[in-house]
């Protein structure tokens, strides 16, 4: 039994490094000048995807053990990030998260996996549900404007059979279409336009996007009528969610429609396109997304819902579609998650979707802080390389059983941190980027032309 | 009553009726206010006078009657659509947004009329920075009405007991109310501040032309600032009138003190 402390210490030093690259991007990206952004962005790519890429000594400096652990934290990043709008910025109890997190992996393992095999029924037919049923949806809205006191369950009803009809159509529409491209996949020996590369950069960018987008439809159609519970019951609902969602995953060739995702046995041959670029690119997204709209208008009523519900009502705040769309939201975010960690790792299984592993995000947003985008992002990287990273490492120099033990220690870093810090590690502070701008612009409160009107 | 005396009032409450399960909480509460009174309601512990105000700001469904808003039925309404419509509230216990700042607490009453909606704010177009700069100047000019602009960054929840309800009186007018209904302003208030609070709704009803009914326990500030009263015992009206004819009434001071109560006065 010898401890590699070398090891060790170059762990600690790996998730220390990460929090200050995190820090830097926030601090650059919060700087008021647009070429400063710019420069934060391309940066805080270009100096892990130089290290990813460029071998120093022999080795590049990221292995591709680590750059792996780089990815998960990414997709565990977007996913938390929108469990934390739900849970840590709106209030609402959702174990759903997971179960959304798998719908957009499935989804977008599924547009790809069919089209590197020839079929673009996949893109088509996500693609025209996702428009043809945000217009039933926006459709069937405008219609209930017009009317007040419309109980939750019919309105419900209304919105079910329009996405349904979409649902119908966009099938129509997939079968049409993947008849008229089918020419354009070619054959296995002379491959058409629609097989090249590029193309297929295109068809997994979009599926992302579309697997996001699906996993928001979800989630509004779901929670439409349970975000009507009160907090505790919309919790149990949103863990019925996931167990349900995992059950569909379990049974795809049998009770879906979807051989190809061989049910149990896990969705073998996706496309491995997730590259640093992407994942990069979809976590800053998410960020500078999240990040506006908490610090706006919209922002401020989620947040009042949070503080107390029946005061936000009386503010005139819509208080059911304002639960509603930080849902939605927090769907999408978890959608995009799924469709950048299928493509990423390039194997599902429903193992991985099973609503126990799903308390992981719950914990890390807890861990981070509720209510705190950076805690969130910290908590997720340092999560992923502390369990798999350094744990799973340094006991497994203990013998081959011992990295089950991480199971145990973990929770024991949980306890302490709840005790030691109960408000999360980070508690509501944010960093650089994610502050409002009020608080950024605190060394001069008033601008020179208000200072003058209040104190006249 | 004529028609013209119909459209003055700015509140007509008819027959209201409120059960919870065989609890008889409200029971055909008339109540009748013009444009620019202040008004009282008053009665003991347990009255309804609450119910009522939950019944007006669309919190609770009522049983039996009518609400009427400058003309326009209440029935049905959610919370947000009654507010939307000028009936601005505070709360018995306070409900502030204890974790936000005091300017943020104001700024979410504006949002009704921010100006801009989601998609501006999350794409940070020119709308955007336009809206939200008016918007939280207009804010800060509404807080230095209140003398509340130097405490605008502090959380709500750090602020002293008599700060929280200028606060919450600050953010309910916030949301351009026609009609405020103010639940126990006084209440666990100090003198001195009782007299502060007193001088606030005479300037608040003046400076923004408001309607205002309010509940409250403080004999002191419902004699001293309504014009007219109306005292509610068991859910119903026993009495109403000048604050001089209800101190004399003896049903009230039954109501209030017992009976034997008003022979002795």
């Amino acid at each position: 039994m010898d401890l590699n402390v070398g090891f060790l210490f170059i762990s600690v030093l790996k998730i220390a490094a990460l929090i200050a690259w995190i820090y830097g991007l926030l601090w650059a990206l919060g700087q008021e000048s647009l070429a400063a952004k710019i420069v934060a962005v391309v940066g805080a790519f270009g100096i892990i995807q130089l290290a990813i890429s460029v071998p120093v000594g022999g080795a590049p400096l990221v292995s591709d053990f680590d750059s792996g652990l780089l990815f998960q934290a990414c997709t565990m990043a977007m996913v938390a990030l929108g469990l934390n709008l739900i849970y840590g910025f709106n209030g609402q109890f959702s174990l759903g998260q997971w179960g959304f997190y798998g719908i957009g992996a499935y989804t977008a393992a599924d547009i790809t996996f069919r089209w590197t095999n020839g079929d673009a029924k996949g893109l088509l037919v996500v693609g025209s549900v996702v428009v043809l049923g945000a217009a039933a949806i926006f459709g069937v809205y405008k219609f209930l404007r017009r009317y007040t006191g419309v109980p939750v369950l019919s309105a419900f009803t209304l919105y079910l059979v329009g996405c349904g009809v979409a649902g119908v159509l966009a099938v129509a529409i997939g079968r049409l279409g993947q008849a008229v491209l089918k020419p354009g996949f070619g054959t296995a020996t002379s491959p058409g336009v629609l097989a090249s590369p590029i193309v297929l950069q295109i068809v997994f960018f979009l599926s992302v996007l579309l697997a996001g987008a699906f996993a928001a439809g979800v989630g509004f159609l779901f929670g439409l009528p349970v975000l009507s519970l009160g907090s505790d019951y919309f919790g149990i609902a949103t863990l019925g969610f996931t167990i349900v969602v995992n059950t569909l995953m379990i049974n795809s060739d049998t009770i879906l429609p979807f051989p190809e995702m061989k049910g149990g046995r896990g969705m073998i041959g996706i496309p491995k396109l997730t590259t640093w670029f992407w994942a990069f690119l979809f976590l800053v997204a998410i960020i500078v997304v999240m990040r506006n709209l908490i610090h706006s208008s919209t922002g401020r009523t989620i947040l009042s819902v949070r503080e107390d519900e029946t005061a936000a009502k009386v503010m005139g705040i819509d208080v059911a579609a304002n639960k509603l769309l930080s849902f939605v939201v927090g769907s999408l975010f978890a959608g995009i998650g799924g469709g950048v960690y299928a493509h990423f790792i390039g194997f599902l299984s429903p193992g991985t979707f099973d609503f126990l592993v799903g308390f992981n995000p719950l914990i890390i947003v807890v861990f981070g802080g509720l209510g705190s985008m950076t805690g969130t992002l910290a908590a997720s990287f340092g999560w992923i390389f502390f369990l798999e990273g350094l744990l799973r490492v340094i006991l497994g120099q203990l013998g081959t059983e011992a990295p089950t033990w991480r199971f145990v220690l973990y929770p024991i870093a949980l306890l302490l941190l709840m005790l030691l810090r109960p408000k999360g590690l980070l508690g509501t502070v944010e960093w650089g980027f994610l502050r409002s701008p009020m608080h950024r612009r605190k060394a001069s409160p008033l601008p020179p032309e208000a200072a003058v009107e209040s104190g006249k | 009553m004529s028609d013209a005396a119909t459209d003055r009032t700015v509140l007509r409450i008819q027959a209201l009726t409120k059960f919870f399960g065989g609890l008889r909480a409200v029971s055909d509460l008339d109540l009748t206010i013009g444009p620019g009174e202040l008004a009282g309601l008053i009665g003991p512990n347990g009255a309804g006078k609450t119910t009522v105000f939950n019944m007006i700001s669309g919190l609770y469904v009522p049983s039996g009657g009518s609400i009427l808003f400058q003309g326009i039925d209440l029935a049905g309404m959610e919370p947000f659509e009654v507010t939307r419509l000028g009936i601005g509230r505070t709360f018995q216990n306070i409900r502030l947004f204890a974790n936000l700042s005091v300017l943020d607490n104001v700024r979410i009453a504006y949002h009704p009329h921010a100006g801009y909606g989601m998609l501006d704010g999350v794409l940070r177009t020119a709308r955007f920075h336009e809206k939200e700069r008016d918007l939280t100047e207009r804010a800060r000019e509404f807080l230095a009405i209140f003398r509340l602009e130097k405490i605008q960054d502090e959380l709500a929840c750090n602020l002293p007991y008599g700060e929280q309800r200028r606060v919450e009186i600050a953010r309910a007018l916030a949301s351009s109310p026609r009609l405020l209904l103010l639940d126990e302003p006084a209440a666990g208030m100090n003198p001195a501040e009782i007299v502060t609070l007193m001088e606030l709704i005479h300037f608040i009803r003046d400076q923004f032309k408001l309607t205002i009914l309010l509940i409250e326990h403080q004999m002191r500030v419902v004699m001293g600032i309504c014009e007219q009263i109306t005292v509610m015992d068991f859910g119903q009206v026993i009495a109403r009138g000048t604050p001089k004819e209800i101190q004399t009434n003896p049903q009230v001071i039954e109501a209030y003190l017992g009976k034997g109560a008003a022979h002795a006065a």
